[in-house]
């Protein structure tokens, strides 16, 4: 499966080996890990809601969009949903294209546009509070 | 006309559920929707921003809203 919402530890080598073909000249791949602090602050883990059926259209979109710009071969998104620890992956992306500018430029609008339009929303979990992340101004 | 309206993320915490029934006569589009929410919940204005998705898909302020429409509010995204 391609494209893929989980409450479950994401495998990030098997979604790497899983846009490998022979045609491709370099897999591009992008891993957003779980990091302790934000801001100075401690952060003891995430928590991460989505609106699947509209996420998984949203991610969809960002994989025709890919094909139609830059006709890369393959290219797999996961993410993961509930609570995810530190040093988990939040996300795996992978791209895999003929040549590696393709490669490059296809995972980064991956991540970028992933951010801007696919409805997940991430609680950081500090010691002394919780917070929606960018919610507010 | 009653819209069922779906929450996520921030909005759950400020409407305080999952759901909320909304209540709204005439004809119903996103901008009348949120304007009726948001003078009920003036936290929601607080928000960077607050779309709305009609049928999982973005709603423009001009589009039409019917009772039998999948509706979500979708407070500042934050993935990845």
């Amino acid at each position: 499966m391609m494209i893929k919402i989980t409450d479950q530890i994401l495998d990030r080598d098997q979604i790497i080996r899983s846009v490998e073909v022979n045609e491709a000249g370099g897999i591009c791949s992008f891993i957003g890990t779980v990091r302790n602090q934000t801001a100075n602050k401690n952060v003891l883990r995430l928590e991460f809601e989505t609106y699947k059926e509209m996420a998984l259209k949203e991610l969809l979109k960002i994989s025709d969009q890919i094909n139609e710009k830059w006709g890369v071969l393959q290219i797999a998104i996961h993410h993961r949903t509930g609570v995810v620890n530190i040093g988990e992956d939040a996300v795996v992306i992978a791209v895999s294209a003929p040549h590696r500018k393709e490669a490059f430029e296809a995972c980064q609008y991956a991540i970028d546009t992933l951010k801007q339009t696919v409805p997940i929303w991430k609680k950081e979990i500090f010691e002394d509070g919780e917070e929606w992340v960018s919610a507010h101004p | 006309m009653t819209i069922d309206i779906l929450l996520f993320g921030i909005t759950k915490d400020i409407i305080g559920s999952e759901r909320y029934a909304l209540e709204l006569e005439g004809d119903v589009t996103v901008a009348r929707l949120k304007e009726a929410l948001t003078s009920e919940f003036p936290q929601l204005t607080k928000l960077k921003s607050l779309l709305v998705a009609v049928n999982n898909k973005y709603g423009q302020p001009e589009t039409n809203i019917s009772s039998k429409d999948e509706i979500a509010l979708i407070p500042p995204v934050s993935g990845g």
